[in-house]
């Protein structure tokens, strides 16, 4: 992949004449144009997002643990203030299966991959000293606290049966828009505004930087597979985000101002919202676990000792995703009731993006194949992705085939593959990209056992917690239940154990994160040895606070 | 092809919405004449708002039986048309369609993924075991092999090819029209119950609640006993269709979306407002089979189950009389006649389209 001509001594000499001179604290962290300082606010919101909804989901493994009603009815008490009733309860359970959606998908998992990993190794990897639009960056920043804000208040207003917006992540017309009367869903809608539009302008800040900043000799070719996975989920970004702003934005006039775009009493279409949403929606999947790729690709490689296997096979598999991807979205609406020509198109076109995500399967081992490997924590990690990542992905081979989603659309195999490509896939490879880059963004170590034993435990509970899932899906358990019959009761029993384990695991790498920023081990420049070739392991750990103000020319 | 998808509006069943859009100029006749008589019942005028009181059905037995018909046991034993506890593998499957599509999984799918699976695995296991550092020092310098990146191209097209083509058999054999003679059935999704129209019979609705447990409910009120069904799962009135005999079945909704999924027949449609959609299966056996509203329609959405009871067809007939419905061909019995003649000509020649497509 990448050589380095310019040696990194001479770089740093460079650097530490002004680079270090940073603003106060106020100014540092709240008026922020530092790529890297915005790179780590995003981080640090995204694990407090993580946080939330990781919570979100023990409440609900609570309540599955066992058949009947436990808790949702004291804890919508709680949160109401007064006595709720037994369907105020069940309105709460929606509740927490949409705040979980929304706060895994908006506000942990993009702001960490992208905003977090984003903006601090893309300027670096193209030797670029910062973002093309610095100040929007911070604007991008600050509009996703905003949205997160507005999504958490919505819980404690009025939606319908209860508080809070209760209409799935996917709030689909017309339950969110007759169905839930108040103003709670009109705020989750507008949080998603803001995240869409903090989403879109740090696609056009990535688009543009990969475009016009990379150091003197850096070809797009001779980019490194991360920026390459950026890059494509900018793309992917600024095309579905809009679609999304429109399709919300139609609920809203839907909802306040008489409109009916999706009523059919008066000449809408329910199903046309779900058109416009799975258009923004399935890019989406992607935007989560294409950065994901990348990090991998950067990791794999650096721990075989070995450049990636097939580099443009690799770059331009994620490119066919990216563009196969817009062309699917309809397999997430086999029973909405469509014709047996689509139903067969889109079956047939999902299980086309098999093949692109094949090649990158097989060449991460290729990779590996022959390398010299050394099986630090990130690559423990890597590892595991590439394992569960093709679990999730041959049951996603499944659901394609419109005529057994018949049975298993909306069922607990649809939540079991996705959470293997999600929690076990996206998850895993921010867990990887964190072990493998925060000695360079903090200057220290992580424990290399804290982090094995991290690995292990939370490999152990996510198993646990979503491979019984498949069985309750196959045998007919509907997704988005607060309550089951008898016969689903063993199959959840285990998964919530499953949840206990995966949250010690969890403490694991808190314990680390923490035991590390106070006594950690000092990280030196390149802590990963030869087998790192990218820019960023040419400057300092951490780097200076303004990089490359001499650009480094690549061979 | 979407457009041809021929939209009846849903308003058919919603009269107070229709009224309350009046001047919304719509595409199809929009008549109220249309629009009321398919209320058979009173309870399917009521309107989302009145959700907290859930509907009643006419008739008033403590054990759902009417004369000439009483409810069927479910087959707990073999759990017939349930969910097993412990259960891995699909529910035993009682239409042809969904035979082939459990084998589809079973035989085809399921040893494919799962070898591919191993196969990842094995592949790092090897890595991890001969690819280490202390195994292999020095790095080979490998980065490009035209050949095997072409294997591991073509040889994913070619087993999903094999995917494909059971696949969209199957979808072929799904997407058969029903045969003009299939019994119709009309199941509409309110919040949060379901009712089932028979437009062949009569046009009487059924009204079907979730049955609650014996100390869920006050003195004299029916509650769930073992005969019904399983927790959650019990209805107070079934949608009770003749086995081995062709049936229509539309779903729509009269509020949002629901999904109208019965496992054990492999079958799942959305019940959507506004439109009519329809698919047809052939029950193979006598028995109770039952489901789960499958699409998020607000609070009470794990708690409006879907019991589908396949009799024998002279039973079925006792109980089309019970429900003071008639057979096709037969008199039209008087309080429901102007339904009858109003509705099957639309429900029928509406969905034909969607078939073929």
């Amino acid at each position: 992949m990448t050589t380095i001509a310019a040696t990194g001594t001479d770089l740093h000499a460079h650097d530490h004449h002004d680079a270090d001179h940073k603003p106060g604290f106020f100014a540092r962290w709240f008026m922020s144009t530092n790529h890297k300082d915005i790179g780590t606010l995003y981080l640090i919101f995204a694990i407090f997002a993580g946080i939330v909804g990781g919570a979100i989901s023990g409440l609900m493994r609570m309540e599955l643990a066992a058949p009947g009603i436990q808790y949702l009815q004291g804890w919508a008490s709680i949160m109401a203030g007064k006595d709720a009733s037994l369907d105020e309860a069940y309105h709460m359970w929606n509740v927490l299966i949409t705040a979980h959606g929304l706060i895994m998908v908006f506000f942990m998992v993009m702001p960490a991959i992208i905003g977090g990993f984003g903006n601090w190794f893309v300027p670096l990897m193209i030797g670029a000293p910062d973002m093309a639009f610095p100040r929007m960056n911070n604007v991008s920043f600050w509009l996703t606290v905003v949205a997160f804000i507005m999504l958490l208040g919505s819980s404690f207003v009025p939606g319908g049966t209860g508080l809070g917006a209760g209409t799935g992540w996917t709030v689909y017309a017309p339950l969110s828009t007759s169905g839930s009367v108040g103003p709670a869903v009109d705020m989750a809608i507008f949080s998603l505004h803001l995240a869409g539009a903090a989403s879109i302008l740090g696609a056009i800040n990535f688009i543009t930087t990969i475009f016009n900043m990379r150091a003197p000799g850096m070809t797009l070719h001779k980019m490194p597979l991360f920026v390459w996975s950026v890059l494509v989920t900018a793309f992917l970004l600024l095309l579905a985000l809009p679609v999304l702003a429109a399709a919300i934005t139609m609920l809203l006039v839907d909802r306040n101002f008489g409109g009916a775009f999706f009523d059919a009493s008066a000449g809408g279409d329910p199903v046309l919202y779900q058109h416009l949403f799975w258009f923004f929606g399935h890019p989406e999947v992607y935007i989560m676990i294409l950065p994901g790729f990348g990090i991998i690709s950067q990791i794999v490689a650096t721990f075989s000792r070995k450049p990636v296997f097939g580099y443009l096979g690799m770059a331009y598999a994620m490119v066919a995703i990216g563009v196969v991807g817009f062309v699917v979205w309809a397999h997430h609406m086999f029973t909405t009731g469509m014709s047996v020509d689509m139903k067969m198109y889109f079956t047939a076109a999902t299980m086309v993006i098999a093949v692109p995500t094949g090649i990158k399967i097989f060449s991460w081992i290729a990779t590996m194949w022959g390398g010299s490997v050394s099986f630090k924590t990130p690559m423990v990690w890597a590892m595991g992705f590439i394992f569960m990542f093709t679990v999730g992905g041959v049951t996603g081979v499944v659901l394609a085939n419109g005529g057994l989603d018949d049975n298993l659309h909306d069922t607990y195999y649809v939540v079991a593959h996705f959470h293997y490509v999600l929690s076990l896939g996206a998850v895993f490879s921010l867990f990887a990209g964190f072990y493998y880059w925060f000695g360079k963004m903090s200057g220290r170590h992580l424990n290399e056992f804290l982090g094995h034993l991290h690995f292990w435990v939370f490999f152990v509970g996510v198993n646990v917690l979503f491979f019984p899932m498949h069985f309750l899906g196959n045998s007919g358990m509907p997704r988005r239940y607060p309550d089951y019959p008898e016969a689903f009761a063993y199959w959840n029993g285990v998964a919530s154990f499953g949840y206990a384990i995966m949250a010690v695991g969890v403490l694991i790498f808190f314990v680390n994160v923490i035991w590390s920023l106070v006594a950690g081990r000092r990280a030196e420049d390149n802590y990963w040895g030869e087998g790192a070739t990218t820019l960023e392991w040419t400057l300092t750990s951490p780097p200076p606070y303004h990089q490359f103000e001499t650009l480094p020319v690549i061979k | 092809m979407l457009k041809k998808l021929l939209v009846v509006f849903a308003a058919m069943t919603m009269p107070s919405l229709v009224m309350a859009q009046p001047a919304n100029p719509a595409p199809a006749p929009l008549t109220k004449e249309v629009a009321a008589p398919v209320v058979a019942t009173p309870v399917a005028a009521t309107t989302a708002a009145d959700a907290a009181a859930p509907a009643e059905a006419a008739p008033k037995s403590m054990d759902g039986s009417l004369p000439g018909y009483t409810p069927m046991r479910p087959n707990y034993e073999d759990s017939v048309g349930m969910p097993k506890p412990k259960e891995v593998d699909f529910q035993e499957q009682f239409t042809e369609n969904g035979q082939y599509a459990k084998w589809i999984n079973n035989a085809i799918l399921l040893p494919i993924i799962t070898i591919i699976s191993l196969f990842v695995l094995g592949l790092l296991l090897w890595v991890i075991v001969r690819f280490n550092r202390r195994a292999n020092p020095v790095p080979s310098k490998t980065t490009h092999n035209t050949f095997i990146e072409v294997v591991w191209t073509l040889v994913p097209v070619l087993i999903l090819l094999g995917i494909a083509y059971p696949s969209l058999d199957l979808l072929a054999k799904q997407f058969k029209p029903a045969p003009a003679d299939a019994v119709t059935i009309k199941a509409t999704g309110y919040q949060w119950y379901w009712g089932y129209t028979y437009p062949d019979h009569g046009g009487f609705e059924v009204i079907s609640n979730m049955l609650k447990e014996e100390d869920e409910v006050g003195k004299g009120e029916r509650f769930r006993t073992e005969n019904d069904g399983p927790k959650l799962l019990a209805v107070d009135n079934r949608m009770v269709v003749p086995a081995g005999v062709p049936l229509r079945i539309q779903t729509t909704a009269a509020d949002v979306i629901h999904a109208f999924a019965v496992p054990s027949l492999w079958f799942k449609l959305d019940a959507v407002p506004g439109r009519l959609n329809e698919k047809s299966i052939t029950i193979t056996k006598p028995g109770v089979y039952f489901g789960q509203c499958s699409e998020l329609c607000g609070a009470r959405h794990a708690f409006m189950p879907l019991v589908v009871e396949a009799l024998p067809p002279a039973q079925f007939a006792a109980w089309v009389k019970a429900q003071g419905g008639s057979m096709p061909g037969e008199e039209k019995p008087a309080p429901a006649a102007p339904a009858a003649t109003a509705t099957p000509n639309e429900t029928v020649a509406a969905p034909a389209v969607a078939a073929t497509n």
